[in-house]
């Protein structure tokens, strides 16, 4: 017993020591790699530069003062001349300066006293060649400070030009008037870091938005119990594309028929009233509140035959708002002086409208079928006879599959441009289909499947994948897709936000209470009000708190994201560190951490009142 | 009228929770359920309004098969059947009296739900129940504002809302003191006697059966092992329930 323990320790500290040697390589491998070496923080030039750029610094380029300066001169000769060197008294009441000696040889280090200045002005001294005033001679270290009484004293060394004829030394002194103004750093800066600002506000709103619903599709609790049978799978998958495709044509449809109406403010006035009234009245008929009795088959087609029209009407709607809004907003551009970014943001509005409604409209249609269809396998797989179900799987399995692996194909041609379509479209349509066949084959007809888990999974490799590219490198990607500018910023953020938030998230709807949805389940309710009931009320909290935590992050990562073009103070920062012009980007650094602190304060301020 | 027919419930992990159980219960009684912690009550009731779904067996209500009743089938089903739980199960962070709106959610097109938005008679008639209970003062508070008495009555007023034909009950009263735990007893009993609900509840002690119950049913390791009026757990009946050791205190 006592030996066995003997052993272990003896076995214990080799590997102890083994695991000690194995982290000293692994340290010495990193500083070979990383090159860490102090001797370059020693060498002089580093230094040298080091403190330059950490003075420069220190005195960001924020302020700056009126100045107004005082230019006298004294005469010099260089070399001295054969004679006396004659020199004029100077003029005592007024600021003079004076050289001595006032002849010297090139090279030679005379002293320069200046008097009557401005009190505690400062300024260049410099040489002024006599045959020729304009040019300027700069002397090296040659700055001369006034004292309170408007007195200074420097020397400086003559330079090599020597001349028989008398020549001058001049004294620029200025001083500060009046109140401190900002830069034109500063007002750049200011302007960028509203940007930034403004560009994290947009990427975290629209990144929470899509994140919510992606983020029920990627809880485990809420997807599990879903479960259906192959042919209400089968059917689905085939409806989302059918859907997709006639609600693009429909949408666009109606898009063609209401562009001749959306020129008038009139007419895009009184739609966007008119319309809501009419919706109103048919979605109360077409959608009664109760939902006691079955209704019989003529009402229920009637309805769905309102439910139609009334999703056109709403879509002709949607087109009236954006005209209304670009109307509106261009035609009050002019008149709004400096508000003048609204009615162009009313124009933006309008368009976004007008892009998302086919989307809006394809995304619909395609849940409205593949749902339908759906529910029609369900029913089939619940009533038809067990062979003619297996039949109606074999045919349907076959078909989606075959549509699944064909748009695939479809996709990676326009991709890659392969050209061949026994890879790109019969291939994977046949493969598919056998695949389909195959799962039809050996399921029993009417077992139902894990739809939901299958979702789930795909939703989550998707979303952590995602994940794991950097928003910076994401925001490369979106510079060479729509340009350099904010709005590459606004869609890489945006995009990093939803797949983080997404994941986020669902963490938090996978750890409610699950008694409430127990209870909700169980008077009834449907998945959909299951979620509105006892999901969402839970998750509100925690869902804020993220949010304001990703809009934290997203100003942070909004400052830096300038580097790669994507909009923001991050490029003038940049701009400026390669241009050696330290003292702006200290500004623009300054600027940075003021905003990122004030943002951490307010988020925190923000979710302590949520939870 | 309600039939379970050799219910049989195995879970994931393998435990036989209901063991080829079989019992009716005619309209209109209160069903007592006992039995040991772990012998499968809540399994059973949850089975029969499929919040589990049964490994083998049939369950009928009013001759409708349950177990084989479609997603669209259930949701009629489960709104006529109420149900109360032993930790209330309320939506903590919305008002009381959306808790018990919810109780209408089987009654109202899903479509309007997602505005959130219930007819006007719902409204009146929530605010009816929770009078019926005695909380009306309540309701547009936080559910976790209420005490654990208080919340057992908004759970009550939602199973109500649901106009049930049947209430099951797991062990609502577990969690209260004695005297909280015969008033909501009473509430229950009320609505068996008055509106004529039939009740399937779970209950730990023997005096609340003795004192509500028209009939018994015995849980033991999944098996039935008693049926009868409460009056006919005598010793060797309770000792067949609870197991050799345990000693009588109620
Ligand atoms: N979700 C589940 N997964 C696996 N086993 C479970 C699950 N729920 C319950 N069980 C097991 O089934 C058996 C019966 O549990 P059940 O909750 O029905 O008992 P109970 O009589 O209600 O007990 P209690 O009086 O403590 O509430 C127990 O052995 C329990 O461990
Ligand atoms: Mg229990």
């Amino acid at each position: 017993m006592k030996e066995n323990n003997k052993k272990a320790s003896l076995w214990k500290s080799l590997r102890v020591g083994l695991a000690f040697l194995a982290g000293i390589i692994i340290y010495a491998y990193g500083f070979e790699i990383t090159k860490i070496d102090l001797e370059e923080l020693r060498s002089e030039t580093r230094q040298q530069s080091l403190v330059r750029v950490t003075r420069a610094l220190a005195q960001p380029d924020i302020f700056q003062y009126e100045q107004e300066s005082q230019i006298f001169t004294a005469p010099v000769y260089v070399t001295c001349p054969a004679g006396d060197a004659v020199i004029a008294e100077p003029d005592t009441s007024e600021p003079y300066v004076i050289v001595t000696p006032a002849c010297a040889e090139v090279g030679e280090t005379v002293t320069v006293e200046g008097f009557n200045f401005f009190p505690n002005s400062s300024g260049p001294v410099r040489f002024v060649p006599g045959n020729d005033p304009t040019n300027v001679v700069e002397l090296g270290n040659d700055t001369a400070n006034a004292d309170a009484e408007g007195h200074f004293v420097t020397t400086i060394t003559l330079p090599n030009r020597p001349s028989d004829d008398v020549q001058f030394i001049r004294a620029t002194m200025r001083r500060n008037v009046g109140a401190p103004q900002f830069t034109q750093t500063a007002h750049d800066t200011w302007e960028k870091i509203i940007e930034t600002v403004f560009l994290a506000l947009l990427a975290t709103t629209l990144g929470t938005i899509l994140a919510i619903p992606l983020s029920f599709i990627a809880a485990r609790n809420l997807m599990k119990p879903v479960r259906s049978p192959l042919t209400s799978i089968a059917l689905s998958t085939l409806g989302w594309p059918l859907g997709i495709a006639l609600g693009l044509f429909v949408v666009n449809a109606v898009a063609d028929f209401t562009a001749p109406f959306t020129s008038s403010i009139l007419v895009n006035i009184a739609s966007v009233l008119l319309v809501p009234v009419v919706l109103t009245f048919s979605l109360r008929w077409a959608l009664p509140q109760d939902d006691v009795a079955s209704p019989p088959l003529g009402l229920r087609l009637g309805r769905l035959v309102v439910l139609f029209v009334s999703a056109l009407i709403g879509f002709f709607w949607m087109y009236q708002l954006a005209g209304l809004s670009m109307n509106v907003g261009r035609s009050t551009e002019a008149s709004l002086g400096s508000f003048a970014f609204f009615g162009r943001f009313l124009v933006q509005l309008g368009d976004i409208l007008i892009v998302t409604t086919p989307a809006v409209g394809a995304f619909a249609a395609g849940s409205v079928f593949g749902n339908f269809l759906g529910r029609v396998g369900q029913r089939a797989a619940e009533k038809i006879n067990e062979g003619t179900v297996k039949i109606v799987n074999l045919i349907a399995s076959a078909a989606a599959g075959g549509t699944v692996f064909g748009l695939i194909g479809w996709l990676v041609e326009w991709l890659y441009q392969i050209g061949r379509p026994e890879y790109t479209q019969t291939g994977p349509i046949l493969v598919g289909a056998a695949l389909g066949l195959l799962l039809a084959i050996f399921t029993k007809a009417k077992d139902t499947l894990p739809t939901g888990l299958v979702i789930y999974y795909i939703t989550r490799t998707i979303l952590n994948t995602l994940r794991s590219v950097e928003a910076l490198v994401m925001a490369i990607v979106f510079v060479i897709a729509v340009g350099i500018g904010p709005f590459a910023g606004v869609m890489a953020l945006g995009l990093h936000t939803i797949v983080s938030l997404a994941k986020l998230y669902s963490e938090q709807v996978e750890s409610i209470q699950s008694g409430p949805l127990e209870a909700i389940t169980a008077t009834g309710a449907n998945r959909l009000q299951t979620i509105i009931y006892a999901v969402v009320p839970q998750i509100v909290p925690p869902y804020i708190s993220y949010t304001m935590y990703r809009w934290d992050i997203n100003v942070r990562m909004s400052t830096i994201i300038g580097f790669v073009g994507g909009g923001g103070i991050g490029f003038l920062l940049q701009q400026n560190i390669n241009l050696l012009n330290y003292r702006a980007a200290s500004a623009q650094m300054i600027a940075i951490a003021v905003v990122v602190s004030i943002m951490d304060y307010v988020s925190s301020v923000m979710r302590e009142k949520a939870v | 009228m309600l039939q379970v027919k050799n219910l049989t419930k195995i879970y994931d992990g393998g435990v036989k929770a209901l063991d080829n159980v079989t019992f009716d219960v005619p309209k209109g009684q209160f069903l007592a359920v006992i039995g040991l912690s772990g012998s499968g009550k809540s399994t059973l009731l949850r089975c029969i309004n499929r919040l589990i779904d049964p490994t083998a067996g049939q369950i009928l209500w009013d001759g409708e098969d349950v177990t084989a009743a479609t997603p669209e089938e259930m949701r009629r089903i489960r709104r006529k059947i109420g149900m109360v739980f032993q930790h209330f199960n309320l939506v903590h962070r919305s008002k009381v009296i959306t808790n018990v709106l919810a109780g209408r959610l089987g009654y109202v097109n899903p479509a309007w739900s997602l505005v959130n938005r219930f007819p006007r008679e719902d409204m009146d008639k929530a605010l009816r129940q929770l009078e019926r209970v005695g909380i009306a003062d309540k309701a547009y508070q936080r559910a976790d504002e209420l005490s654990g008495g208080q919340q057992q009555r908004v759970g009550i007023a939602r199973a109500l809302m649901q106009d049930p034909k049947m209430i099951l009950a797991d062990e609502p009263v577990a969690s209260l003191d004695p005297v909280l735990a015969h008033s909501i007893m009473k509430h229950l009993e009320e609505i068996n006697k008055n509106d004529g609900v039939t009740v399937l509840c779970s209950l730990h002690f023997l005096d609340l059966v003795h004192r509500y119950a028209d009939r018994v049913i015995a849980l033991n390791e999944g098996q039935l092992v008693f049926e009868g009026l409460p009056s006919e757990i005598d010793d060797k009946k309770f000792k067949d329930i609870y197991g050799r050791d345990a000693e009588r205190v109620g």
